[in-house]
């Protein structure tokens, strides 16, 4: 039997195997992931986001139990982040998930970013493929602590959940463009805190009547405005450390899925994630052909030439393009 | 994408002496190697599911409390029972001298006591996994 159908008929080791195999981008992960494509799509891909210490993962550890106690088998995939410095990362993750350690019908894979820049690895979608095409029905995503850009979850997740810890910031933090614009349900985590009123009153001001369709896009209309109402952002309150509020966020994330299912908008998400994964894999190669076709040598004259004002930098890009397409051909 | 070494850092038992796990963590990140860290207070069972589920190298076991040669052996059983005895194991803290060739016996690469050198157990790692 190979890895990835012994992965696909339970054997966690193998599971395992594969999953490093895509995470490292083989030629073996590729062909993995090409195999056993046909399966995915099933999963219910849950993000979870929000700053560096708001709670995320304690969160996502009480999120997880839930979902357990409801029979569920989930898969967790924690992404923290690649020091630029040395390459090497410290995946704490699990540390505030101690009680999902042995459960048998949990799956946790810690992920360095490697360098990506969006809040997941770049390797993080193909990683939720593999664990989806395995047969678990969620997938939760925990990204690194996230700022305000770092938005690349909402391709990937169905339903994005943004955790705030008290204290943010006034509410025209709330009105910035970026990570707020994408979240399906808002929390405000460590409600046990004084502070943690005032946050929900903030951010209630700023979203009152605000419906969630930053990352679900123009042109991704809902296929009958008449009949099916826009999803409300719901704002929730929840102490991790508690284990407070933790049922209504599981009820919040499954009527999200029910809303994207029922409106029709979860084809249109899950067009748009595709279309950014080819895009993804399509940058990927093409870095790769500049590497093998002009080099590191290449690449250093055109940044002498940018760099002596003989050229300008988008003149040296179309020039280093036409030189891997020509180079390209057969 | 090059190959990183990914290292599981546990420290099984029950006393709360963390300091050495997070200062061998915290080298292992620096030597560029990705780092499962999983805290204090971890079962056998514990540690040898977040070996299995994290696809690691090597597993590092921090053990200060002297219970090492009751726990090590039900560690090595437990990633025995789940097929993965084959990943290389090495144990840090304070082993007395007498301890370090039973635990070998048992299937231990490598026991380092206090004041080694972090570039003594990268060293290690790297020639363990077949990468120097």
């Amino acid at each position: 039997m190979s890895l990835v159908q012994a992965a696909l008929a339970g054997d966690r080791r193998a599971l395992a195997r594969v999953l490093s195999a895509v995470e490292n981008g083989t030629e073996e992960g590729r062909a993995a992931l090409a195999t056993l494509f046909p399966k995915t799509g099933r999963a219910h891909v849950v993000g979870v986001t929000g700053s560096p210490g708001a709670g995320k993962s304690t969160l996502v550890g009480r999120l997880a139990a839930e979902i357990r106690e409801r029979g569920q088998p989930l898969a967790i995939v924690a992404v923290d982040p690649t020091s630029p410095y040395s390459g090497g990362a410290l995946l704490g993750d699990r540390l505030r998930m101690r009680e999902l350690a042995t459960d048998p019908g949990i799956f946790i894979r810690s992920m360095a970013s490697r360098g990506h820049p969006g809040g997941v690895a770049h390797a993080t979608h193909d990683v939720v493929s593999v664990l989806d095409a395995a047969g678990f029905p969620v997938v939760i995503v925990e990204t690194v602590g996230a700022g305000q850009a770092q938005v690349d979850v909402a391709r990937l997740a169905h339903t994005v959940v943004l955790v705030e810890a008290p204290g943010m910031g006034d509410d025209v933090q709330a009105l910035k463009a970026g990570l707020m614009e994408i979240a399906d349900i808002l929390v405000v985590n460590k409600a046990d805190k004084p502070e943690a009123r005032q946050t929900v009153r903030a951010l209630q001001r700023v979203h009152q009547g605000v419906t969630s369709r930053g990352h679900h896009g123009p042109g991704a209309a809902l296929p009958d405005e008449e009949t099916v109402a826009g999803w409300e952002v719901p704002i929730l309150e929840t102490s991790a450390v508690e284990n407070q509020g933790i049922a209504a966020l599981v009820e919040a994330i499954e009527a999200h899925r029910e809303y994207l299912r029922a409106s029709g908008q979860w084809n249109n998400l899950v067009r748009r994630h595709i279309r950014a994964e080819i895009e993804a894999w399509l940058w990927r190669d093409l870095l790769a052909l500049l590497e093998a076709r002009v080099g590191a040598a290449g690449l250093d004259a055109a940044i002498d030439a940018v760099l002596s004002r003989e050229k300008d930098p988008a003149s040296v890009a179309g020039a280093l393009l036409a030189r891997v397409l020509q180079e390209a051909e057969p | 994408m090059e190959k990183k070494i990914r290292v599981l850092v546990a420290k099984p038992g029950l006393d709360g002496h963390d300091r050495g796990a997070k200062v061998v963590a915290r080298a292992l990140r620096d030597a560029g190697m990705e780092v499962i860290y999983t805290g204090l207070r971890q079962t056998p069972a514990m540690i040898a599911e977040a070996a299995l589920q994290e696809d690691v190298d090597v597993v590092g076991l921090s053990i200060l409390s002297g219970a090492h040669m009751a726990l090590v052996p039900r560690i090595i059983e437990a990633l025995t029972e789940r097929g993965i005895e084959d990943v290389p194991l090495f144990v840090g803290g304070i082993i007395p001298p007498d301890d370090v060739a039973p635990l070998k016996a048992l299937g231990v690469q490598e026991v380092f006591g206090p004041g080694t050198e972090s570039e003594t157990v990268v060293a290690f790692i790297r020639r363990a996994v077949g990468a120097a």
